[in-house]
Parts: C-alpha cells; structure tokens; sequence
C-alpha cells in the first residue's frame, strides 16, 4: 500500500543529492500553489480549498530542486496529506513556508512548527493587499525578529514580493525554536539524528517513532499548546487592526451557510451550472462542434484521404474509419461530443472553488452527509467527482478515517456521473420534459442515499466530524481560472483520447469478428428482456466498462424511446467506474476492494436500470 | 453547557474538548481550552459556525456536543 510508511526515499529521492531541496509548506489556502508557479514557472493547481494539491509537485531550478506539499494545518499524521508533507519536509534542505497575512492566528502554527524541526527556513506572508484592504498592519520586521528566520510580504498572484523573496532565499535561516520544546530536541538529537524527527516524535507521531523503535512519549498537548501560546503572542504584537464593519463578503458568506438562504442559493447555482453546460454547451455549442465541424467536416476528410490508401471495407479500414474507427469515432466524441462539455464544466469548477464557496457548502450540508456516515467535508470530493471521478478518488485522502474513505469511494465509483458523462447525459434528458428529468435525478440521489446509509449501517467503526475552516469569499481571479480550467481539460484529452481508442479498437475487432452480435445475444436476456432496449445497447455497455463517457456517447448514438433513454441513462450512470478510476482504486485502497466495488457498480447498475424499465417501459 | 447549546452572538469560552484528535486539531486552529469564540451562526441539527479572530469554523453538531463552554462570561465582560 502506498499510503502507509511512505518513507521520503520511496517518492522524492528522484535527483540528484547535490541540490538544494526547496520544500514549500504552506497551510490550504495560502496561496502556496502559486507560488510553485512563480518560483519555477510551472502551472500547479491554485485552489481556494483543502485537498487539491495531493499529489507531490516537483521542479529544478539552478541547483534548487523545488517540491510542493499538499495544504496542511500541521505536520503530523492526521491524514495521508498530513503523512506526504511530514515525509516530504524532514528531507528539506530548506523550507519556504507561505502563510496568509488574513489568518495569522491559524498559519503561524505550521510556521512554528517548522521551526522546531530545526530547518533553515523563509517566510513569505502572502495576500498581503488583501489583509491590507481588510483593515490589518502586520509589521513584517518584527515577525522576521521573533521568529528568527527571514520574512518577506508577497502578494503571489501579482508576482509582488517574489524579488525579494528570491534574495531571501539565499540567507535562509532555523529560527528560534520555542523553549517548550528546545531542551528535549537537544537531549533526542543523537538518537534520533535530526530535530526533525526527534520534533514529530515527541509530538507523539506513530510512525516516527516506529521508525525508530520507540513508543510516543505522549507530549503532543504539551507541545501544541505552549506553541499556540506563542503564536498568539507573536499575532498580539506583530498584528494590528484597525475595527470595521461586517463587509459585504461577510453577510454573503453567512447567507451561504445558513440553511434558508443558504438552499436556494446553491440551487441556484446548480441551475446555472446545469444550464450552461446541458443547455447551452451540449446543445448549442455540441451541436457545432460534433454535428458541423466533426462529422460534416472532419469524418468525411479523413475518410477521403484513408480510402485513397485502404479500401474502407478492408480490416485496417474498418479499424481506421468504419463504424467504431480510431481517426473517426473516437476523434468526435472526444474533441467534438466531450472536450466542450469538460471545458464548460471545469471552468465552473474553476470559479467555484477559487471563490471559496465550496467549504460553505460543505457546512451547509454537513448534517444530511452525516447520515451516510461522512462529514460535510466529503462534498469537495463528490463535486469534484461530477469533474472527474478518479481525480475525485485521489481526493478522498483528505478524509479523515478510512471508514469515510471508502464510502465516499463507493459513491463516487457507482453514482458520480463525471462531467463527460454528465454532459451527454444532460444533453439527452433535457429535452424529455421535467418527469423524465425527474425520474432520472431521483434514481440516482435514491441509490445514492441508499448506498451510503448501508454502508453507514455496516461498517464498523465511527466516521469523523466535521472541524473546517471558512476562507473569506473573494472574487476569483480570470486569469488563475482559465489557466485551472485549461490544465484539466488538457489532462482530460490526454488521459481519455488513448482509452477510447483502446475501447474504439476493440469493439471494431469485436465486430469484425463477429463476437460482438454473439455478445450482443448472449447479453439479450439483460438488455432486451430485463432493461427493455434494443440488443444494440450491449455494444454501449462494452464500450462503457472502457469509460463511462463512452458508454453513453454510444447510448446517444442510438435510436431510443424517451422511456428507454431515461432507463439507459440509469444503467450507464451506474455502471462500472472507468479504467483510470479502477486503477487509482486499485493504488489508494486494495485490489480486493476495487474488484468490489466493480462488480456492485455493476450489479447495481442493471437492477437499479431494470427495475426502473419494469415500470415506466 | 456545550457549544451546541449558545445561540448566535454569544461569546464562550471553550472549557473542555474531549477527542484527542479534535482537540490537537483545534489548537492548530486556535480553538484550545481556555480560548474565546464568537459563535456567528447554528444551523439547526447542523453546524455550529464559530469565529475567532478573523477566521471562521465550522464545527459538526456531534462534535459540539462534545465540546463544554464556559457561559455566561462574568458580568464585567457581558457588560
């Protein structure tokens, strides 16, 4: 498993041990990702959230090797992002650590605890303009003074600050570690081998102290609390804030979380997003990309010039630019059916995170995910899985028992649409009146409910609760957005476009060889007899057991009665997670339970679509 | 008295977080026993909505269940 005792050597010992490793640590929020684009010049996710930065960013600059970190509150093992950054940062060199001048009193923890661990250190105090305009002074020199270490003011996104952060970066300096702790470290150092290590064991860190063979000393309390003392003391002096009245983004903000208005608001937004993706992107906008451009132009082009060469009736033909072809078929319903509804989805993906409304949503519906055994938390995954479910899959590490995990796996694997299919989805039901629209929905938040209180009810153990902080609101930034929404649709082409040309490949070769019309029987009892559609729909499922997306792009293709549409939309939204998903499953929990939830998704696909079929069909 | 029972506008002092995890969680975010939170908003059977300083939390109920506050504050404080 990959989660547990990921020592530092396993995933960042990739270069060469002559360079300096530059570890940026920041809490979420913070502005650190960035960052990492500014030092480095590289595009990383820039989110107003917890969790999107899970996955170990890496770049070389000069003889700097810059790692980024995923957000956290602190370093310790509360969570596997929690494990990936401790791991990360006792290997540092140095540690640019980026906390935001609007919350001080939370960041300055991390930034502390840093220092204990002994490494030379810089200290960018980001977001500056925005706690200036907030009505906060924060003296900067007397922070550098207590803190020992250099600090520097930036407002990242300006690239303001980043002149002097980069000259700061060459005097780093360990600041001065907290009194509470200094003693001991010095009396640990030679068992241990660094302040690091001996910091996280006597902050009662499991998996240190195993490291080392040693049972946790139980002196975290001690530990955390004289060090929030500190900090308060330090925002005391260093702070000042001149009194203001509740601004607009504040009463905003309440309104959000606050269950009467908090509602129609997000209903609102759900409308809005639902109208500018199954409205105008899958029926506007598809409509020229797929209908126009892809199968009026393009099919016939490159028909044109493959015949020149093959004969279309020919096996390399039919693979080519028949039926189910790699340069036909797959080249539309990527670029022309799927690639606009993507865009359309992460670009309001995009904006909704960098707004900072997500985590109030997660507050608002905090009591209706208790009753599936999460927290309001596991809403960023399940938004993020209408995005892409095994992006979403990744981010349930940020959960806080396994327990959760897995449900919330669960869900995402059997009744999480991702926009792909989402988008066809959409685009297919939209115009079959609202009962069709409401049939579907139903279904789904049925079986979605379904699952997660089973699972609530079967599994062992206690979930956790919910403890999150609510970022101010601002106003997200269009260039941050676009460059966020342009980076996921690229991801997206180059992680679907080879899938679907593996699934494209071998439906034709199921076809030539007459397997597919077997398969197509065999299967007839369940497509025909038991979802009632046409035995043709075989071929949709095959292909969505490839990608979900697939499957339904095949649906659409079909000749289907609005009643079959609704049924078949069911079955395909349920149906087994895609290849890319399965793997990650595979990666972040078990084989034994990604083979599980595989085969439920798809048990629960056909008894869910058929029962549907037995009675609106 | 838990934090699940202060209404918006009250001003608590946090006495007692019983979870381990939560309450080493809670120090990180400056919410330690002996602290004072501005309770900003209680969504019924959901949330409660503290402030402290210029951040904002949101605390699960079952969790503020857990959590005893000092409240009233003295009077000279209320005052």
């Amino acid at each position: 498993m990959h989660r547990h005792g990921r020592r530092p050597s396993h995933h960042v010992h990739v270069e060469q041990s002559d360079m300096r490793r530059v570890v940026l640590v920041g809490n979420p929020n913070s502005g650190k990702s960035v960052f990492f684009n500014a030092l480095t010049g590289m595009y990383v996710d820039v989110s107003n959230f917890p969790g999107t930065t899970v996955e170990i960013t890496q770049a070389r600059i000069g003889d700097n090797l810059f790692i980024d970190t995923p957000g956290v509150y602190g370093i310790s093992a509360f969570n596997d992002e929690e494990r990936v950054t401790r791991d990360v940062a006792l290997t540092a060199d140095v540690i640019v650590n980026v906390v935001n001048a609007a919350h001080l009193e939370r960041d300055l923890f991390l930034t502390l605890q840093c220092i204990d661990m002994g490494i030379p250190m810089v200290v960018a105090v980001n977001m500056l303009d925005e706690a200036v305009e907030g009505g906060l002074k924060i003296d900067l020199e007397l922070l550098s003074h207590l803190l020992g270490v250099p600090v520097v003011g930036t407002v990242a996104v300006k690239k303001q600050g980043f002149a002097e952060l980069n000259e700061a970066m060459k005097r780093p300096r360990p600041g001065t570690i907290g009194e509470y702790v200094s003693d001991d470290l010095n009396r640990l150092l030679d068992r241990l081998g660094t302040k690091g290590e001996a910091l996280l064991y006597l902050e009662d860190d499991e998996d240190v102290a195993l490291r080392h063979g040693l049972t946790v000393p139980g002196s975290r309390e001690r530990i955390y609390l004289a060090r929030r003392e500190r900090v308060n003391d330090l925002v005391h002096h260093v702070v000042s804030e001149q009194t203001k009245g509740a601004r607009f983004s504040t009463i905003l903000g309440r309104m959000m979380v606050k269950p009467l208005t908090g509602i129609p608001m997000l209903l609102a937004t759900l409308w809005a997003m639902y109208y500018v993706i199954g409205v105008f992107i899958a029926q506007t906008v598809v409509e020229i990309t797929e209908e126009v451009v892809m199968q009026g132009m393009y099919e016939p082009a490159v028909e044109g010039f493959v015949t020149r060469f093959i004969s279309a009736e020919s096996v390399l033909g039919t693979l080519l630019v028949g039926e189910f072809g790699v340069l036909t078929m797959t080249v539309t319903y990527v670029f022309g059916l799927l690639l606009p509804l993507v865009i359309g989805f992460y670009l309001l993906l995009s904006i909704l995170e960098d707004s900072g409304y997500l985590p109030r949503i997660a507050a608002l519906l905090d009591r209706a995910f208790t009753s599936i055994g999460l927290n309001g938390r596991a809403v960023i995954p399940m938004i993020l899985g209408f995005g892409c479910v095994t992006m979403a899959t990744i981010t349930t590490r940020l959960l806080g028992t396994s327990r959760e995990r897995f449900i919330a796996i669960a869900l995402l694997a059997i009744t999480i649409p991702c926009s792909a299919q989402l988008g066809v989805i959409v685009g297919l039901i939209a115009p079959l009146g609202w009962q069709n629209i409401a049939i579907y929905m139903s279904t789904i938040v049925g079986v979605f409910l379904a699952i997660g209180w089973i699972l609530n009810k079967v599994m062992p153990g206690k979930s956790s609760d919910l403890l999150i902080d609510l970022p101010p609101l601002r106003l997200p930034r269009a260039q941050n957005v676009l460059k966020k929404t342009g980076s996921k649709s690229y991801m997206f082409i180059v992680e679907a476009a080879p899938l679907f040309a593996l699934g494209a490949l071998i439906i034709s070769l199921l076809q030539l060889s007459g397997a597919l019309t077997a398969i197509q029987s065999a299967f007839a009892p369940l497509t025909v007899g038991w979802l009632k559609l046409p035995r043709e729909a075989a071929t949709a499922f095959i292909m969505g057991i490839v990608r979900r997306d697939f499957g339904a792009a095949g649906l659409a293709s079909m000749d289907l009665t609005a009643a079959q549409t609704v049924v078949s939309m069911v079955t395909i939204t349920l149906f087994v997670p895609c290849i890319a998903t399965i793997l990650v499953m595979f990666k972040e929990r078990s084989w034994k339970e990604a083979l599980g939830l595989w085969l439920s998704a798809f048990a629960v696909a056909f008894f869910v679509g058929g029962l549907v079929a037995q009675v609106i069909i | 008295m838990t934090l699940s029972d202060l209404k918006r506008g009250d001003v608590a002092l946090i006495q007692c977080i019983t979870n381990d995890v939560v309450r080493a969680q809670a120090i990180r975010f400056g919410i330690s026993e002996g602290s004072e939170i501005t309770v900003e908003e209680v969504l019924r059977a959901g949330p409660v909505i503290v402030q402290r300083g210029n951040m904002h939390y949101a605390i699960g109920r079952n969790l503020a269940n857990e959590i005893s506050v000092v409240y009233p504050l003295g009077d000279a404080r209320n005052a």
